[in-house]
């Protein structure tokens, strides 16, 4: 492997049903910041469906210099082994320095299938990418490389952190968590060099069949797009009660999420949960209402810019992490909260 | 059916975190436990054995003491047990692990490989299906319903926002979620038993049609520039007041910080 060949930051850009992943446009503004430290400042997108050409413009918005389109009919719906032979082609023809795929239940599958197939490294679940020196400090009798690609992420259950680097492979690959990295603000009319390549497409013996779609009935906002969260714990303590946390949610336009304890008995979906098994957030504030603050919710929600928390274990491990805690009985407080907020923000208008 | 199930023993993250006084990892003082996903993926496949007759056989790769997790799986039902275990194998990241794995199942009859989603200490469910990968067979990640119907599996793949039905005809590897079901418990009968069999054990030697180069340390093309325990966010203020004032320090401080 000549590593001298590999230019380039790609991005994955995942779409389903023909509309473009949010996460594309975050990969695509720290694609952009990456790009700045290396030699080569262009930035390209990987985009593979089935009539998707036409979401090239959204891309070029979003920082994307170059868009390489694969185009198929085998490429309608997500299936591991078309889009793996889509993305590994285009790996090995065009030699990217560097690939980032996000880590979604798409791109999870299909990032270890594409570096397994290229024979790379490919580090999961990133949440911070720079440009750096592997070793990060000289070591005799060990070349020291540079415009290297730093990988940090959480391990243990968000009780460790470790970086990483894919010094002697390429590309180098990363799948980066949602709601981590920022887009730019779109520029508008912007436009992107556009090529089209198709490796052709042979169904074999890995090519599953779809016999059905299933969608879940969509909930109004995704946790992980909200500015404001309030989520909340087993303390709530009933489905029912989550009516508190709704209204102080509706007076801020924020949405309610939940922990891990409140699936798990059945009062709020899957898609609402905060934490390692759930969703990593990052609002500008969370709410922390009844939740004890376990380490796997913290993991998914310790980045956000506010926390504020309020529990009446005064011992619970959730105070730790937040900016501004409150021991006392939530159904006393929140309710207060709610037309106290209400009141300042009428008064304000 | 020939069955071949992926378990990988783990330190207890849930509940069982221990720190030394500096506020690091304690990890000696943590207990091990089957990585849950690994376990799902076991009972389905025990559910598959139960329903339709197959043999299954848990694999994992890991230190002599990861024989544990093998007698656990056996005592719940599982029939056979392989210990890949080997110094050279040490160190290894997800592309080295899945090497290895896959060059042990090279050497198993399998019509069906179940691994667990991912495993809470790395957390980064790339090694089901990067063996699917090695081994040239379909993989559906992220499964919460598994049948079978012929010569095919037919799997509920769960995505952010839908689950596919999709149909894969077998061998195929199946990545298995927590949530696919509750693993049934160990009998006493099925502890007894499972410490009499016999666990087979490889070695590098006997790992099928794999290269040194893509094994252990050596062999894994990511390598760790710097870990250390996280230094979380110090704890901000805490308050203790009557709701009343409660409320209005919460205002204050969403005003201070201009959310209102």
């Amino acid at each position: 492997m000549n590593l001298e060949e590999y230019k380039g930051v790609y991005v994955f850009a995942q779409q389903v049903d023909n509309e473009i992943s949010s996460i594309a446009f975050e990969l695509l503004g720290k694609a952009k910041d990456l790009a700045k430290d290396l030699d080569t400042k262009e930035v390209t997108a990987v985009l593979i469906g089935s009539g998707v050409k036409g979401l090239a413009d959204q891309l070029a918005e979003y920082g994307a210099d170059k868009v390489i389109v694969v185009d198929d009919p085998e490429l309608k719906d997500y299936r591991t082994e078309p889009y793996a032979h889509a993305l590994a082609s285009v790996i090995n023809k065009y030699k990217p320095e560097i690939m980032l795929v996000g880590a979604t239940a798409i791109g999870r599958d299909l990032g270890p299938r594409v570096s397994a197939r290229v024979a790379t490294g490919l580090t999961a679940d990133c949440t911070v990418l720079e440009i750096g020196d592997f070793p990060l400090q000289a070591v005799p009798g060990q070349e020291q490389l540079h415009n290297q690609l730093l990988m940090t992420r959480p391990a243990f259950g968000g009780n460790t952190i470790a970086t990483i680097a894919c010094p002697y492979n390429r590309p180098q690959m990363a799948t980066v968590r949602a709601g981590v990295m920022q887009k730019i603000d779109p520029i508008k009319g912007a436009k992107a060099n556009v090529e089209e390549f198709n490796p052709g497409f042979t169904p074999d013996n890995k090519y599953v069949e779809i016999l059905d779609i299933v969608k879940s009935v969509a909930e109004t906002v995704d946790i992980m797009d909200a500015k404001i969260l309030v989520s909340g714990g087993r303390g709530v303590g009933s489905p029912e009660n989550f009516k508190i946390l709704e209204d102080l949610a509706e007076v801020l336009g924020g949405t309610v999420s939940c922990s891990r304890a409140v699936v798990d008995s059945g009062w709020k979906p899957k898609d609402l949960q905060v934490g390692q098994t759930g969703k990593t957030v990052r609002p500008n504030v969370y709410f922390a209402i009844g939740i004890s603050g376990a380490i796997q919710h913290v993991a998914g929600m310790e980045e956000s810019d506010i926390i504020v928390a309020i529990n009446k274990d005064a011992d619970a491990p959730i105070f730790d992490v937040a900016d501004y805690g409150v021991v006392g009985d939530l159904n006393k407080i929140v309710p207060k909260l709610t037309e106290a907020l209400k009141a300042e923000i009428a008064a304000a208008k | 059916m020939k069955i071949v199930v992926c378990i990988k023993q783990v330190p207890d993250t849930a509940g069982g975190v221990k720190f030394n006084p500096d506020g690091t990892l304690d990890r000696g003082a943590m207990l091990t436990i089957m990585n849950p996903d690994d376990k799902a993926g076991l009972e389905a496949a025990l559910r598959l054995k139960d329903q339709y007759g197959a043999e299954v056989t848990v694999v994992t790769m890991g230190l002599p003491k990861a024989e544990e997790v093998l007698r656990e799986a056996m005592a719940m039902g599982a029939d056979k047990g392989v210990l890949v275990t080997d110094r050279v194998l040490g160190g290894a990241d997800t592309w080295a692990t899945s090497t290895t794995l896959a060059g042990a199942i090279r050497n198993l009859d399998y019509d069906l490989i179940i691994t667990g989603r991912q495993a809470i200490d790395g957390d980064t469910a790339q090694v089901g299906p990067q063996i699917s990968e090695h081994l040239d067979i379909p993989v559906i990640s992220y499964a919460q319903d598994i049948k079978i119907e012929g010569d095919s599996v037919v799997v509920e793949r769960q995505y952010e926002d839908r689950y596919h039905v999709v149909k894969a005809k077998m061998p195929c590897l199946i990545t298995a979620l927590s949530e696919l079901n509750e693993p049934r418990y160990m009998t006493p009968g099925g502890i007894f038993d499972a410490y009499k069999q016999e666990i087979t054990v490889w070695g590098r030697a006997d790992l099928k049609d794999v290269d040194d180069a893509n094994l252990g340390l050596k062999g894994s093309p990511t390598k760790i520039a710097k870990a250390s325990d996280k230094v979380r966010k110090g704890a901000g203020e805490k308050v203790s007041l009557d709701p009343d004032e409660s409320v209005s320090y919460i205002v204050d401080k969403l005003k201070v910080k201009h959310v209102i």
